[in-house]
């Protein structure tokens, strides 16, 4: 099963400036782990030592804010579209 | 700008450039602006300050732009209104409302939009873009109005007409996101990263947050070169509180005023607060929710300066405090029946808020308080609800005196 994943500017450089990844999993942290065997050296952007989500980092699966799901164990199907966005974003 | 060094990461200092960027690639924490505060220490003075125009461009030293070229449709310098009535009602003696609803487009957004116009211009965007719970997308509009750019406007479909028309009249794109503003907030930060736009909450984001730090500089100014004792600044993502504090802070290192003492309090309605949430249970972290209030302005689920907000209120002392839904609108009359101030929700979420403040304890009588209210009540008509019951009669006056005795009765 094949998930789209949307890869925000600050990591291009790890993805040799790709935008989209294309990646295997059925949870989020499957599809994190799945991502850096692509693009080696991902995870350790995304995720702090003890390999939870930076507290920088917001995760959306088709949307949704994995905060609001189960997490880092949230479920993605098969045609999902997985968001990695940068918090520091919006408001006053 | 003379004074400025680099971006930096706020998290793990790493030093970027003075370019459209907002996030860390390392850790993805926020950029803010370095500045060498030895060189601004030497360029201002009390005097200089107050021999500067009446505007925020008087603080143009602690800014990351050029003033001379400057986006400015006359922002800042509002109002600091010693407001003896609402104070005797709650037992303050001190009491200050900072009036910046009397900005050019009627909200405090204004400071921080006149810095990021500026900024767009040097950078040589094209279009100035945001996405805004409604305050910011009047201001984006009416400055990129005045710099001759293409404006863009991003804003939960659900948002009050005043907001909207009032910002569709400086002629920008206006684009209604079905959903919340967290979402709009989302699927913008992957439009910035697909358009070369200035967003100026996004990308643009380090040299916005900046203009908001000039509330913290007017305030102390105003108050005779001397930080107030509290300050209680309405929360939605939690930057307007943490910056008003650098403010005050960037005063005190250019021994501008002495050691600032300040508690800064924060206020979020009700139904939307996950700021003062973390902040009564003790977290870190700011867990998001899901906004149900009537404060619109306020309605960010998932603020971004959350942690850094909680940051503030746990150094200060300060509180985090919310008003609850159904005192909102009473807030807003409350201010308005006593200092002939009209605001919006979120000034009404100031005001109830300072109410619960004192009843708790937390501000005293003797104390000088500054409650900051940043938008216009002109502009969310129908949170206001059918209140207005008038006297209806004919122009005779038999029928007026008889109903006006009922009315007075």
């Amino acid at each position: 099963m094949s998930v789209s994943v949307r890869i925000p500017t600050p990591l291009r450089k790890v993805t040799n400036g790709e935008d989209k990844a294309d990646v295997d999993g059925n949870t989020v942290s499957a599809i994190i782990a799945s991502l850096d065997s692509q693009f080696p050296g991902i995870k350790s952007r995304l995720c702090d030592d003890s390999g939870d989500l930076r507290s920088f980092v917001n995760i959306y699966v088709n949307g949704e804010d994995i905060r609001f799901m189960d997490g880092m164990e949230s479920g993605v199907n098969s045609g999902d579209e997985v968001s990695i966005v940068p918090a520091v974003a919006g408001g006053n | 700008m003379p004074h400025v060094k680099c971006l930096q990461c706020r998290e793990c200092k790493t030093e970027y450039p003075i370019e459209p960027l907002n996030a860390c690639e390392f850790c993805f924490g926020p950029l803010e602006v370095a500045y060498d505060y030895n060189s601004v220490a030497k360029a201002v003075s009390r005097k200089s300050i107050e021999s500067g125009p009446n505007t925020m461009w008087r603080y143009h030293d602690f800014l990351p732009v050029e003033k001379e070229s400057a986006v400015d449709i006359s922002t800042g310098f509002t109002p600091l209104i010693h407001a003896k009535n609402l104070g005797r009602k709650l037992g303050l003696d001190h009491l200050y409302i900072k009036n910046d609803s009397v900005n050019p487009t009627f909200s405090f957004k204004d400071r921080p939009v006149s810095v990021t116009a500026t900024k767009a211009l040097e950078f040589e965007f094209d279009v100035l873009a945001c996405v805004s719970t409604g305050n910011l997308m009047g201001s984006v509009a009416a400055h990129g109005a005045k710099a001759g750019m293409e404006t863009m406007v991003f804003y939960p479909a659900d948002l009050e007409q005043g907001k909207i028309q009032g910002a569709a009249v400086y002629g920008p794109t206006m684009v209604a996101v079905e959903g919340t503003y967290d979402q709009a907030n989302r699927f913008c930060s992957e439009l910035a990263d697909a358009y070369r736009w200035a967003f100026v909450n996004i990308n643009m984001r380090p040299y916005y947050a900046e203009g908001s730090k000039t509330l913290g500089y007017e305030v102390s100014e105003q108050l005779g070169w001397k930080a107030p004792d509290h300050c209680l600044v309405p929360g939605a993502s939690g930057e307007l509180h943490t910056k008003i504090w650098k403010g005050i802070e960037e005063f005190e290192g250019a021994g501008l005023i002495e050691k600032a003492k300040t508690k800064m309090h924060l206020a979020q309605a009700e139904g939307c607060a996950p700021i003062v949430e973390a902040f009564e249970t003790g977290n870190n972290q700011v867990k998001p929710v899901k906004p149900e209030t009537i404060a619109k302005s306020l309605a960010i689920g998932n603020p971004a300066a959350g942690p850094y907000s909680l940051e503030v209120l746990r150094e200060t002392g300060g509180t985090g405090v919310f008003a609850y839904e159904d005192s909102i609108i009473d807030g807003i009359r409350m201010l308005a029946e006593t200092e002939g101030i009209f605001t919006e929700t979120a000034g009404g979420v100031v005001i109830s808020s300072l109410k619960r403040l004192v009843k708790q304890g937390k501000i005293k009588k003797d104390e000088v308080t500054v409650a900051f209210v940043t938008g216009n009540g002109l502009k969310t008509l129908e949170a206001m609800g059918d209140f207005v019951d008038p006297i209806e009669t004919k122009p005779q006056m038999n029928t007026f005196q008889t109903k006006l005795s009922k009315r007075r009765d």
